[in-house]
């Protein structure tokens, strides 16, 4: 049996969602993540380990130090410190490296090596993952567990000055702070001075216990002129001197206090040689991490070669050091050097605290934690630390002792690194064997030439293509919308100068009867009077345009204008609520004359109920008025509306779905097959309008009018074949996605559809309403093309032609983009603007594999009945 | 046709182009802190008053479709008035597509108009000088086969060119380079009248090539 091409063409969509399933899975890894919430408060710490001798000591050890200050210099790479350039420009730096009480490391950055999720990363301990976006539904604010949430908690007093992010990341933190912008790149002056000019009066204050200094001056050099520039030595020598300061001030204070203090010296990422950063180079990943502080030992014969560590230490350092319990997400493990001259029983008591918190966030995230070697290793130290325990109560201090203790905190050591490395393992690099088979897999889909080319061919195929390729630049990627709305209003403009030029050449071919060839080719409709129907469909492009353009302007979309006032938001203020429900009701009416005409009689009166439905559902929420009860103030959840029109939705799929299947017994019968087909394209169109919010209605009603006008005065008089008019429904589907308010950020999802009619909150449904929600402009086109092509009744293969382009259309936009993804993965903007867009593309396949199963299914019931 | 004829085209679209280079460097010496991106609506006036005077001038010299049928069938100043409406009818046209396709609609309406001027003047006016006020010309040569000259051919180029070279234009709006020729309608203008510049050269050099294939009713 030969396959048909709308089968063959759902196959491989099919076998593509597969694809982008597996390209989706290796590009965004499943951040390791402890699956208590952060809301709750944190649980006691873990008391400590003994065999048989009762230990008392279930507190949180005393916190090592009594101020810290961090000082972050962005894009300080190591080689800026510890190299040649180090000793050149930052004596003072040096100095305390080999000579003073300090420890210095080298950290290493996972990429993307950028300042925001190298922020999180150094204050959560964990590896920042893609789906934290997601779950935050793009909001800014650092929802899990950090340094600074839990030095919050235990009232400590945080300053803050510096980079701008960290204020949206910890808007409510900070006891005082100064953001300043990296806006300007060229400035590298007046940014650091914004932070420096308030060093002297809060060292003098001395009423914090965290003050964080982020200086960017270094950066924004490294961006205008590269690492090997003289700015970078004079800024250097700057940032040595402001170390200078904060130290000897400390050193000052440190007499009138109890505990020493400390000052962490790190980067948040490098650089590489051409100064940018972002990729994953040995420059861009290695930054300096200096912990200086009296109560340290002081090295007489300097080590040049400082140990490589994890970025994510620090977190779980900086809250042992303060005495608070360690961020649950953290995945670091302690930098023991810090903690090495306290009491051994201490130092026993933190290694544990690190590895009891590594091992739980082990167990959550890995099913067969119990096989895994380091949970083994971390069982063994906790033995070994309890006999020690035990016997250190029993027997007091004693060199024996120590050398036991000595022994069981290597043990502990090795625990924790393989600890950290099984969980960073988890979720760090991108699975490049997963995204490369995506890809291939997704490529497959073979294309198929075509002879000869019309114009309005050819714009179909420039405009899908230019459309494709316009996705490598971040900023076509945000602005998307506008991309359609041009190609929807060129076609419209490529389809008025083609109806002039077929009624100039039907002018000159029958001057006495202009129409003719019109009218006889649409005879299924009532015919007009000649000369009214010649202007009424030269007229319909331009009904069309003007539909767009007031469309346009119902939600401004994308990023670079989203600010400007639109007309939702004037409709959706409560002041315009009867402007609204005019609108509203206006809307519904249109939808249900345009809906009905295809119907069958008790369908029309389903739908009527429905639509009335929906506007009681609006008003018993609270968004529309009733014209005879104008200032009502009763809101409920509208629960017995949404369902009342739910029962219509399914009563009228159902009598679609009826009329489907008789079609296929009575294999003449091909008007049933399309009222049927015409009834589930209304019965979605009433679920559309019962979950688009209001002041949407008017995209729907404008939606049926286009299509209405598009079919009635276009297609079928010009003749347009399957194909060109399956990409102008895919065109016009993209746009309408857009004319709803959406965007290829994640945010413009609107998360209340999936609540409409529920009482709380059920996953499924909710999840398939908001996606409904979100797609039903793509989704109503493509039902309509389904049921404008079987209407169609010389069209024997003509679904399966257009499943076929459908699915062309739609999948080599959804190749072309991975492809792109891959290519650009360590763009700057790819968390922000990339990866968003891609989750809608896979969405959007998704999609297109349905509506091409439709497709052929529909056209197998056709040949089947022929 | 000859290659005298040609020749005659290029030279006319060469002063053409010159007009417009003139516009570019000329008002500097007159104005102060002229410059087309910063001054941008001066220079769009400039530039469309100077290719205006330069079409006419050269439709006047150069007198193209003399031979072509009865065109002073009309009085002279009603066919000149008539022209003047028609001009004007296209920039209104042309400003009501650009709202269309998202121009604002009450923000920035003389920049849109100014650019729907001067997109009138590349297109328009051409056609106005060579075929009049005469839509049965209009609607002959922009249809399949229908031009009966170099000059019409050359016309049906560069309406199209500066067209295309418009909405080519608006391309670079969305980006983020933060450029001052980003801001509407600079780069729209730019593009219409870089199309233009194209279609200018274009024409003459793909006619000459052409010209063992072209054939025309009246020649």
């Amino acid at each position: 049996m030969r396959l048909g091409a709308g089968t063959f063409a759902a196959c491989c969509v099919a076998i593509e969602v597969l694809g982008v399933a597996i390209f989706l899975r290796g590009f965004f890894p499943v951040p390791v993540r402890s699956s208590a919430g952060t809301g709750q408060q944190s649980e006691l710490p873990a008391p400590e380990p003994s065999a048989g001798a009762t230990s008392n000591w279930t507190k949180l050890p005393p916190p090592l130090f009594s101020k810290v200050v961090i000082v972050l210099i962005d894009a300080l790479r190591d080689d800026f410190v510890f190299g040649p350039k180090g000793m050149k420009f930052m004596p003072y730096t040096t100095y305390l490296v080999e000579k003073g009480a300090s420890h210095s490391f080298v950290a290493e950055a996972k990429p993307p090596t950028v300042t925001m999720p190298r922020i999180k990363a150094l204050m959560t301990g964990s590896l920042p993952g893609f789906i934290d976006i997601v779950r935050n539904l793009d909001s800014p604010v650092l929802l899990e567990d950090s340094v600074i949430r839990q030095a919050k908690a235990a009232g400590k007093r945080i300053v803050f000055y510096g980079d701008e992010t960290w204020v949206k990341l910890f808007p409510k933190h900070f006891a005082e702070y100064d953001g300043t912008t990296s806006f300007f790149v060229s400035d590298y002056t007046e940014v650091d001075n914004n932070v420096t000019r308030h060093l002297d009066q809060v060292l003098k204050r001395g009423d914090w216990d965290m003050l964080i200094l982020h200086y960017l001056g270094l950066d924004h050099i490294g961006h205008v002129s590269g690492p090997n520039s003289p700015l970078i030595g004079h800024k250097l020598r700057e940032m040595d001197g402001v170390l200078m300061k904060i130290h000897t001030s400390l050193l000052s204070q440190e007499k009138e206090r109890a505990l020493p203090s400390l000052l962490v010296l790190c980067g948040d990422h490098g650089m590489s040689d051409t100064g940018s950063h972002g990729a994953s180079s040995m420059e861009e990943v290695s930054t300096p991490l200096i912990f200086i502080s009296s109560a340290f030992e002081r090295k007489p014969g300097g080590i040049r070669h400082p140990v490589r560590v994890q970025q994510t230490d620090l977190a779980a350092t900086l809250a042992i050091g303060l005495g608070l319990p360690i961020p649950k997400d953290s995945v670091g493990s302690l930098l023991f050097p810090v903690v090495e001259r306290r009491p051994m029983r201490e130092q026993l008591r933190f290694l544990h605290l690190n590895t009891v918190q590594l091992s739980k966030l082990l167990q959550e995230n890995v099913a067969t934690y119990e096989k895994e070697p380091a949970f083994e290793q971390f069982k063994m130290s906790e033995r070994l630390h309890g006999n020690w325990v035990r016997l250190y109560l029993e027997e007091g201090r004693s060199d024996v002792i120590l050398g036991l203790g000595t022994k069981v905190v290597k043990q502990y050591l090795e625990a924790l690194k393989t600890l950290s490395t099984a969980l960073s393992t988890q979720g760090a690099q991108y699975d490049v064997y997963s995204m490369a088979m995506g890809t291939a897999m997704v490529l497959e889909h073979p294309a198929r030439p075509r002879p000869r080319w019309s114009e309005l061919e050819l714009l179909l195929l420039l405009g899908t293509l230019g459309h494709m390729l316009s996705l490598g630049a971040s900023s076509f990627v945000e602005e998307e919308h506008q991309t359609w709305y041009f190609l929807v209003n060129t076609l419209c403009l490529a389809l008025s100068q083609q109806m002039h030029r077929s009624f100039l050449e039907d002018d000159q071919a029958v001057p006495t009867l202009p129409t003719a060839d019109v009218a006889c080719k649409v005879q299924a409709r009532p015919v007009l009077p000649g000369d009214l129907r010649k202007w009424t469909v030269l007229a319909s492009p331009w009904l069309v345009l003007v539909c767009c353009r007031m469309l346009r302007s119902l939600n401004q979309t994308g990023v670079q204008w989203a600010h400007r006032p639109d007309l939702g938001h004037w409709l959706t203020s409560s002041d315009h609520k009867a402007e609204l429900s005019a609108l509203a009701a206006l809307s519904l009416l249109v939808i249900f004359l345009l809906t009905q005409r295809g119907c069958s009689p008790v369908s029309k009166g389903a739908l009527a109920l429905g639509l009335l439905g929906v506007y009681c559902y609006r008003v018993a929420v609270g968004n529309l008025l009733f014209p005879w009860r104008p200032d009502s103030r009763a809101i409920s959840k509208g629960i017995i509306e949404a369902r009342f029109v739910y029962v219509f939705v399914l009563g009228i799929l159902f009598t679609g779905t009826k009329d489907l299947l008789r079609s296929q017994v009575l294999a003449a019968e091909h008007k049933i097959k399309t009222m049927g087909l015409w009834e589930i394209f209304s019965g979605l169109i009433l679920l559309a309008a019962l979950l688009f919010r209001p002041h949407n209605l008017p995209v729907l009603a404008l939606s049926l009018l286009t299509q209405a006008v598009l079919a009635n005065f276009v297609w079928k008089p010009l003749g347009h074949s399957a194909v060109e008019v399956t990409v102008m429904h895919y065109w016009f589907g993209q746009a309408f996605f857009y004319f709803q308010g959406n965007s290829n950020n994640i945010a413009t999802v609107d998360i209340s559809t999936g609540f409409v009619g529920f009482d709380s909150y059920a996953e499924a449904p909710a999840v398939l309403l908001t996606a409904f929600g979100t797609f039903a402009g793509p989704l109503l086109w493509a039902s309509h093309l389904v049921h404008f092509l079987s209407s169609e009744a010389s069209s024997g293969t003509a679904l399966g032609h257009a499943g076929f382009c459908y699915a062309l259309a739609g999948s080599a936009s959804a190749a072309i983009y991975l492809v792109l993804v891959t290519a650009l993965r360590y763009h700057l903007f790819i968390w922000s603007v990339f990866s968003p867009k891609l989750l809608y593309e896979g969405a959007r396949l998704l999609l297109t594999a349905a509506v091409c199963a439709f497709c052929s299914a529909m056209d197998h019931t056709g040949t089947s009945g022929a | 046709m000859k290659d005298t004829d040609i020749k005659r085209l290029l030279y006319a679209h060469l002063l053409c182009i010159f007009s417009i280079i003139l516009s570019t460097f000329v008002p500097s010496f007159f104005l102060e802190n002229f410059s087309v991106l910063k001054t941008h609506l001066t220079w769009l006036c400039i530039c469309s008053v100077l290719v205006t005077v330069f079409n006419l001038v050269l439709y006047l010299v150069v007198k193209p479709n003399t031979s072509s049928k009865r065109s002073s069938s009309s009085p002279k100043v009603a066919r000149f008035l008539k022209c003047c409406i028609y001009f004007l009818m296209s920039c209104f046209s042309f400003h009501i597509i650009f709202v269309l396709y998202g121009a604002p609609l009450i923000e920035l309406v003389l920049e849109t108009f100014l650019f729907a001027v001067i997109l009138s003047t590349f297109t328009t006016l051409p056609c106005l000088c060579l075929l009049g006020p005469n839509l049965k010309a209009w609607l002959r040569v922009f249809s399949r086969n229908g031009v009966s000259s170099i000059w019409e051919n050359s016309l049906q180029i560069t309406t199209i060119s500066s067209c295309m070279g418009a909405w080519l234009g608006a391309f670079p709006i969305p980006l983020d380079w933060e450029r001052p020729w980003q801001v509407w309608p600079i780069s729209c203008t730019l593009g219409a009248t870089f199309g233009y510049m194209a279609g200018l050269i274009i024409s003459p050099l793909w006619i000459y090539w052409n010209r063992k294939r072209l054939t025309y009713k009246n020649n």
